[in-house]
């Protein structure tokens, strides 16, 4: 028994550690990919400083491709372009790659939400008074939506964490793959209530904490 | 200076074309308050946001001290704006930002040094009473707060021009009363020049030196504030200005009433003639006032009653009573600035 429990440990110590890889490097193009892309949908739509109906409608496009393909056949439609950007397709840095295209889309359709919940009222104030439009994305734009930023990030965060079970059909890992294999497969029920126990805490943890920093950088409640 | 020649703003609606500014010219002096008063939708913000250009005209042009600024764009239009303070009916202050922040991003945004900056912001913080507000946010501020530091932001770069949409709306009314002394003692300091629009009357009288008069996007009556509240051209100019003086009388009375019932206007130095008592010795008539009010506008008065005339006890024989009371009201007529005979 003791033996079992051992590793079961290691089994879930090395699935943790493979999603986290995956959720951190696709959190990670969120932010860097998602939120210039998010900025774009907000600027070319609004008629601010560059109203760009093409850019829009590409930009428009290309998320909602993203978006409307559930993210297992995703998984296997990018399987092409992982083997050419890494070399392989196994293992969770291959899995990683159609999970940041998952999350930057993802990602961008909450950028564009949040900075449409700025007070359009603001960004006049800073047209008003002269601001270039660089300032009004680096100083107004990204702080009054920075709330709104960091509670989409947590959705995001949380999103990954599920689509990242599913890596395991691409030889991924991860703890889904875990629950899955010896779960599923085996019958090892005890296996999989401990990974659904851990994902549980994983994703409250998470939640927790996206509230906090998002309750911190509202100031409009306090 | 402020010239805005020809001004013509349409907006494309449901498939046609709205045009909230239709043709207004007016040339606003240094140092003036100058109002726009009008109802909802008249097109006075419309016209207001022309002026910094927020809103281009589709004709028309905009001259600021000579300089024609109707086509600038990019980096020279946002110079301009520097120039050009604007304060919001809804404040419009980052949320995000402390009062000392949103202070100092207007002088950011002109360009001015950290040094610069830490030495302005409390300097206008003093000026709009709110120097122990530096680390607050917005949300920690009432209305009336909030649109003090509106007021200090706007004219952090020293502008020339303060355009106020609307600045009191969103306010109660005493709050309304101490932004607008605040707008007064900017413009009386500083000396800068400041368009304010408002639906209200109230608001015009209370700071304004000169006003126009919008409707349905046209500019149908314009002049010094004294003047347009004294004697008013237009039937929509008298409609606000009644609305102003609101000298309704309930109901009961004009139910009652037996006599003739008039309502006098009285302006500057004839509003010291005793008329009334006058009236009584002469015609023999008697002189009841049911409503009356005075109001100073500029240091000049405007006083309006309505009194009601009756025949009084001592009748000179010589004359029957309705003819008595026609000379009386022709004596008023001919010894104050209007006369309306509300009921005969």
């Amino acid at each position: 028994m003791p033996e079992v429990l051992t590793t079961l440990l290691s089994d879930l110590t090395l699935a943790f550690g493979e999603t986290f890889l995956m959720v951190g490097t696709s959190s990670l193009f969120a932010v860097v990919g998602g939120l210039p892309l998010g900025f774009l949908l907000y600027i070319t739509e609004k008629k601010l400083f560059w109203d760009n109906q093409i850019a829009y409608a590409l930009g428009s496009f290309f998320v909602n491709v993203i978006r409307s393909v559930p993210f297992v056949i995703l998984l296997v439609v990018l399987l092409p372009l992982t083997q050419f950007v890494l070399g392989t397709t196994i293992g969770p840095v291959a899995a990683s790659i159609p999970l940041s295209v998952a999350a930057i889309a993802f990602y961008a359709r909450l950028v564009e939400g949040a900075l449409c919940e700025v007070d359009p009222g603001i960004i006049e104030a800073a047209q008003a008074f002269g601001a270039s439009p660089l300032r009004i994305v680096g100083r107004v734009l990204l702080r009054e939506a920075l709330p709104g930023f960091l509670r989409g990030f947590t959705v995001t965060l949380i999103s990954l964490i599920g689509y990242s079970a599913m890596a395991g059909i691409v030889g991924g890992g991860g703890v889904g793959d875990l629950a899955i294999r010896f779960g599923y497969y085996r019958y090892q029920t005890n296996v999989m209530v401990v990974t659904v126990i851990a994902l549980i805490v994983l994703v409250q943890v998470v939640q927790t904490l996206g509230d906090r920093a998002a309750k911190r950088a509202d100031k409009k409640g306090n | 200076m402020i010239e805005l020649q020809d001004i013509s703003v349409a907006f494309t609606g449901k498939g046609h074309a709205i045009r909230a500014v239709r043709n207004v010219s007016l040339r606003i002096g240094q140092g003036e308050i100058y109002g726009i008063v009008g109802t909802s939708g008249a097109g006075k913000s419309t016209l207001l946001r022309t002026i910094n250009l927020l809103e281009r005209p589709d004709s028309g042009r905009v001259v600021l001290d000579g300089r024609d600024i109707t086509n600038l764009r990019g980096a020279a239009l946002r110079r301009e704006r520097q120039r050009i303070g604007m304060v919001f009916q809804h404040f419009n202050l980052l949320h995000t930002s402390t009062v000392y922040d949103n202070v100092a991003f207007t002088l950011e945004i002109a360009g001015k040094s950290r040094q610069e900056i830490s030495e302005r912001v409390p300097e206008l913080l003093n000026l709009v009473g709110l120097a122990d507000k530096a680390g607050a946010y917005p949300a920690q501020l009432s209305g009336g707060q909030k649109q003090r530091v509106g007021i200090a932001r706007a004219i952090a770069n020293h502008p020339e021009v303060l355009l106020c949409d609307e600045p009191t709306s969103a306010l109660d009314l005493e709050t309304s009363a101490s932004i607008l002394e605040l707008l007064q003692e900017v413009n009386a300091r500083l000396g800068i020049t400041i368009v304010l629009i408002s639906h209200e009357m109230s608001v015009i009288k209370k700071i304004c030196t000169r006003v126009a008069v919008m409707d349905a996007g046209e500019v149908i009556e314009e002049g010094d504030v004294y003047d347009i509240f004294a004697t008013p051209q237009q039937p929509f100019t008298r409609q606000l200005v009644d609305h102003t003086f609101n000298l309704d009388l309930p109901q009961r009375l004009t139910q009652e009433l037996s006599g003739t019932l008039l309502k006098i206007l009285f302006l500057g130095d004839r509003a010291e003639t005793p008329v009334l008592s006058d009236v009584t010795l002469r015609f023999g008539v008697s002189v009841n006032i049911l409503h009356g009010k005075i109001e100073y506008i500029n240091n000049r008065a405007i006083g309006l009653l309505v009194a009601l005339l009756g025949n009084g006890p001592d009748v000179p024989q010589s004359l029957t009573g309705s003819a008595r009371i026609a000379s009386a009201v022709e004596f008023i007529r001919s010894n104050t600035a209007r006369v309306e005979v509300l009921h005969a």
